[in-house]
């Protein structure tokens, strides 16, 4: 099959106005004859069930917590992007277009990217109609602040919780749709399947992860809003249960999965502690408006820091390297992800690391804090000299800015980020890849639709901060809702989709005996026995630096991994109960598929592009030495995998981009 | 440090329940008790036991997920966090950590220590929204200026993260600190006012019919509230009531 991506002629500008204007759609009577499954509700699937059931269909909604509330959409901490402009520093549709795409490394559509832009505005609207607290000015005006990688403050947020407060807004939406019973919400149901049938996705088989009951669901079309895959690597900054299995299912009925070894390593992390560590905490990016990051400049003093001989905040100015400020000194501590988590990762393995295991730099806020302690002695009319009296006024404005991420950090790491500065170190965070759609967020399988993390579109080889937000809600609230409908418009006289097909019952029944052969299997290991090694192979070999020796390592080890996951896994209890373990084993066994196309995706991938750095693949002189190097030549496409049973044998389709508007450059910071 | 904790575990919501012992070795203070408990699974898995099922999502403190009765107090002996964000450096070696499920009539057991919390949910089905379609019609959102002590009380109150300690730490297991929050939020933004009448009036009573008690004003909530959402709150939702009351 080619890919195509059916993005509409016309000059950029105009495509998505011209696309709305041409597509079929369905009558408002006729809507309440289509059923259509959304699963997850983050941002993205959330406010597409309150949108959809709003337009007039009937929503049925899946999410494996106890309720959509807490989805790991809950947990984004710096804001959201729009081009709104109520900044006056320049901002423009076209502007946050420019950002995303050059930002991404050129590995994403011109088309979506603009129209993402487009709407961008609109979701502020929305958001704040629906009583979302975003932050504001003194005369009640929103508030915004600037994140990595761009040169204008474009970014809303409530505190440090902006997630929080979008998901609890989409979530209100879906309350009233509930409350009016235009949508079913399934909470603690897990999707283990796609129902696909004449070619085209008819539903899913869902467990109930209380009582363990496999369901048929049927609808019209089905919707993927199921969150990034990130923890494949066991550690990350993703929620525990944030899993492949809704889009490793889709890919294996026939989904694209499209550039799977795009990861976004996230830079202001707290570093990992020991071995007992089941996750990664992430310090938002926010942050790095007001940090300077540093290490020592010399060895002796990174080693009596280790020894806790000295303290960081002993060592004299002139004896730190801000190496941020000193590679790059445009955008300074302000660099895109990908190359502030590089840099520290090259200090770090250079042997100037600050904490006992040698993977830490200082994020220090002491400059800030003087800094606004100056201005706020000076507003106040008091003594500007009077250097107690400045840190504490410096201190209460980093307080309000960053109050609750400091207190997170103090209790975690019991160290007080107000007196002495952070430690932090780079995390896998995002996944850009995903399953592949086309412009209208539809997947190589009629009728099943990708949106959100789920899917690959926007972001390219790396996301700017506060992106996925915006992209989530874009696309649930603004493009789906519009784009779904050009599909439904053929299905108003199908009628009520039978769950008594011989294709549910094939996918009840694999479903079933997968969970059999799990829970029977009686072997040695725990399940996070075997995620363990499959994210300590994925780290190794997979992570921010990659070669082709290690990738084609990774991807025997996991195979190997994987054969030795289905003869020894032990899984305890029964099928027919609320049994964690159970679940978990069966997100394991996909992340352990996935991970061997995710290796073999980057081995293919020979050239260093966002997070993805390819040790063979280096600037060798210039300006540039040392940096990524991008290879438009031979890699300006998108990878897209089609399912052929073994991951090994997973066959490559290349979509390739096309960028009318914007001319590929090096992509410079300096 | 070597610990012996006494944990409730229940098989279904029709079962008895029991306290178990299990004593443990080797916890580090920088674990989280969620990683502590994670130990213990572990070892269970290992011994061919099954695992003490407890819910948990995000462990950052944001999701609401993690609940969890330790030593008597909603989300162990810490201020201000939740049991994922709780760290072993808060007991000693030797320690004997009681391990309970969230109890309370409105939230029945589910297994172990997992219990079910979507009465909360349908207190927000009932009117937890501002009625706006979310069509992309809307007025610019610098249209209506907020001012901005209001916006941040709205906020303050919009943090809770719905995970049910102030109903459980309650005598009465009242929902009143919950459902004060959100009808606080909406109450201070100009977004919320159109419909204000109704939903405080729909949401105190599908609360009374999922079980949940009454307000005594004893404050426990408050106290070990993880988001230190305040009784404030309460008080404007009885504010609200009234007045709803009297234009009913
Ligand atoms: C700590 C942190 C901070 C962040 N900060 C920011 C930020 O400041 N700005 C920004 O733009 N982005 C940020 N991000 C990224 C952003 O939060 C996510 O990319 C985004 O929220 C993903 O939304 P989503 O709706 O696609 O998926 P999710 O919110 O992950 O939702 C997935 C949904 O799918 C459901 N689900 C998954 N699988 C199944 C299944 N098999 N069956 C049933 N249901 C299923 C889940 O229950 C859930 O409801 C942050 C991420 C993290 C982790
Ligand atoms: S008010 Fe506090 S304790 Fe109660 S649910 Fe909200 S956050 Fe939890
Ligand atoms: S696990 Fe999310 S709040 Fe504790």
């Amino acid at each position: 099959m080619a890919l195509d991506s059916k993005i509409p002629k016309g000059p950029l500008a105009d495509k998505w106005t011209n696309h709305k204007n041409n597509i079929n759609l369905v009558n408002p009577a006729n809507k309440r004859l289509i059923d259509v499954i959304v699963v997850g509700t983050g941002l993205a699937g959330g406010s597409a069930a309150a949108t959809l059931a709003e337009l007039g269909y009937n929503v049925k909604a899946f999410c494996f917590q106890d309720s959509p509330r807490r989805a790991h959409s809950i947990a984004a901490q710096g804001g959201i992007n729009a081009a709104k402009n109520y900044q006056g520093d320049g901002d423009s549709d076209y502007r946050l277009f420019y950002d995303t795409v050059k930002g991404g490394d050129y590995r994403s559509r011109e088309a979506n990217v603009y129209r993402l832009a487009e709407v961008s505005a609109n979701i502020i609207d929305q958001c704040v109609a629906q009583g979302v607290p975003f932050a504001r000015e003194y005369g009640g005006l929103l508030d915004n602040r600037s994140f990595g990688g761009v040169l204008v403050s474009r970014t809303f947020y409530a505190k440090g919780q902006t997630g929080q407060q979008l998901l609890l807004g989409a979530y209100s939406a879906m309350n009233r749709q509930i409350g009016r019973g235009k949508i079913k919400m399934y909470n603690r149901h897990e999707m283990l399947d796609v129902v696909v049938v004449d070619g085209k996705a008819r539903g899913i088989i869902a467990r109930n992860l209380v009582t363990g009951e496999i369901e048929r669901h049927s609808a019209h079309a089905v919707v993927l809003g199921t969150g990034g895959y990130g923890n494949v690597f066991f550690l990350s900054t993703n929620a525990m249960g944030s899993n492949v299995t809704a889009a490793w299912k889709a890919h294996k009925r026939g989904a694209y999965f499209a550039n799977p070894c795009y990861t976004q390593i996230h830079p202001t992390c707290i570093p990992v502690s020991g071995d007992h560590q089941s996750k990664l905490t992430l310090m938002s990016e926010s942050l790095r408006n007001d940090g300077r990051i540093w290490v020592p400049k010399h060895m002796e003093d990174v080693k009596a820091i280790r020894e806790g001989k000295l303290k960081p905040t002993e060592i004299a100015e002139e004896n730190r390297d801000y190496y941020l400020e000193r590679r790059y000194p445009a955008f300074g501590n302000l660099v895109p992800r990908d190359v502030a988590s590089r840099a520290a990762k090259e200090r770090c393995d250079a042997g100037y690391g600050v904490n006992k295991t040698g993977e830490a730099v200082y994020l220090d806020f002491a400059s800030a804090i003087q800094r606004y302690g100056k201005e706020q002695a000076h507003v106040k009319g008091l003594n500007e000299n009077d250097a107690a009296l400045v840190k504490e006024l410096g201190q209460e404005v980093i307080k309000n800015k960053y109050g609750n991420l400091f207190q997170m950090y103090e209790k975690i790491v019991d160290q007080n980020p107000y007196e002495t500065p952070m430690m932090i170190y780079p995390a896998v965070h995002y996944t850009m890849g995903g399953i592949w759609v086309d412009y209208n967020l539809m997947t190589t399988v009629p009728g099943l639709y990708a949106i959100g993390e789920a899917n690959f579109s926007d972001h390219g080889a790396n996301r700017l901060g506060a992106s996925a937000l915006m992209q989530g809600l874009a696309d649930g609230y603004f493009v789906l809702p519009y784009t779904i409908g050009d599909y439904l418009s053929n299905d108003i006289r199908t009628g009520p989709i039978s769950t008594e097909s011989p294709e549910f019952e094939e996918a009840e029944k694999n479903v079933r005996n997968r969970i059999e052969s799990l829970i029977n299997n009686n072997g040695t290991h725990s399940v996070d026995y075997f995620h363990k090694k499959l994210g300590k192979i994925m780290w190794n070999k997979v992570g921010m630096s990659r070669n082709a020796k290690g990738l084609s390592e990774a991807i025997e080890e996991i195979a190997a991994l994987r054969e030795e996951f289905w003869k020894d896994v032990k899984v305890p209890g029964e099928a027919e109960e609320f049994n964690e373990e159970l679940a978990k084993a069966g997100r394991v066994a996909d992340f352990l598929e996935l991970g061997e196309l995710f290796a073999k995706d980057a081995l293919q991938r020979n050239e260093s592009c966002g997070g993805h750095y390819r040790e063979e693949s280096v600037e060798e002189s210039g300006e540039q030495k040392g940096e990524a190097k991008r290879d438009d030549e031979n890699f300006k496409y998108v990878a897209a995998w089609e399912y052929k049973g073994e991951p090994k044998d997973a066959v490559l389709h290349k979509e390739n981009l096309v960028f009318e508007n914007i001319e590929l450059k090096q992509r410079s910071y300096k | 440090m070597n610990l012996t904790l006494k944990i409730w575990r229940q098989k279904n919501a029709n079962d008895k329940g029991k306290m178990v012992d299990y004593p443990i070795s080797g916890i580090e203070p920088d674990m989280s008790f969620l990683e502590m408990l994670d130990v213990l699974n572990e070892e269970l898995i290992n011994k061919g036991e099954e695992p003490v099922a407890f819910d948990h999502d995000c462990r950052e403190g944001i999701c609401g997920m993690c609940s969890l009765y330790i030593n008597g107090e909603a989300h162990g002996p810490d201020r201000g966090v939740t049991t994922c964000q709780l760290h072993m450096r808060m007991f000693n070696d030797g320690d004997t950590i009681y391990i309970e499920p969230f109890r309370a009539a409105a939230f029945p057991v589910v297994k172990d220590l997992v219990v079910d919390r979507s009465s909360f949910d349908r207190i927000q089905h009932a009117g937890g929204f501002v009625s706006v379609n979310t069509s992309g019609n809307t007025i610019d959102a610098n249209t209506i200026p907020v001012n901005k002590h209001d916006a941040d009380d709205a906020f303050d109150a919009a943090t809770c993260i719905g995970c049910g300690a102030c109903v459980a730490s309650c005598k009465n297991s009242s929902a009143m600190l919950f459902v004060g929050a959100k009808v606080s939020q909406f109450a201070l933004l100009p977004q919320g006012q159109v419909e204000a009448t109704d939903r405080v009036m729909n949401m105190v009573k599908q609360m009374d019919e999922e079980g949940f008690g009454n307000c005594t004003n004893t404050g426990a909530c408050e106290v070990e509230c993880p988001k230190g959402i305040s009784l404030e709150n309460i008080a404007r939702m009885n504010r609200e009531y009234l007045k709803a009351s009297f234009k009913g």
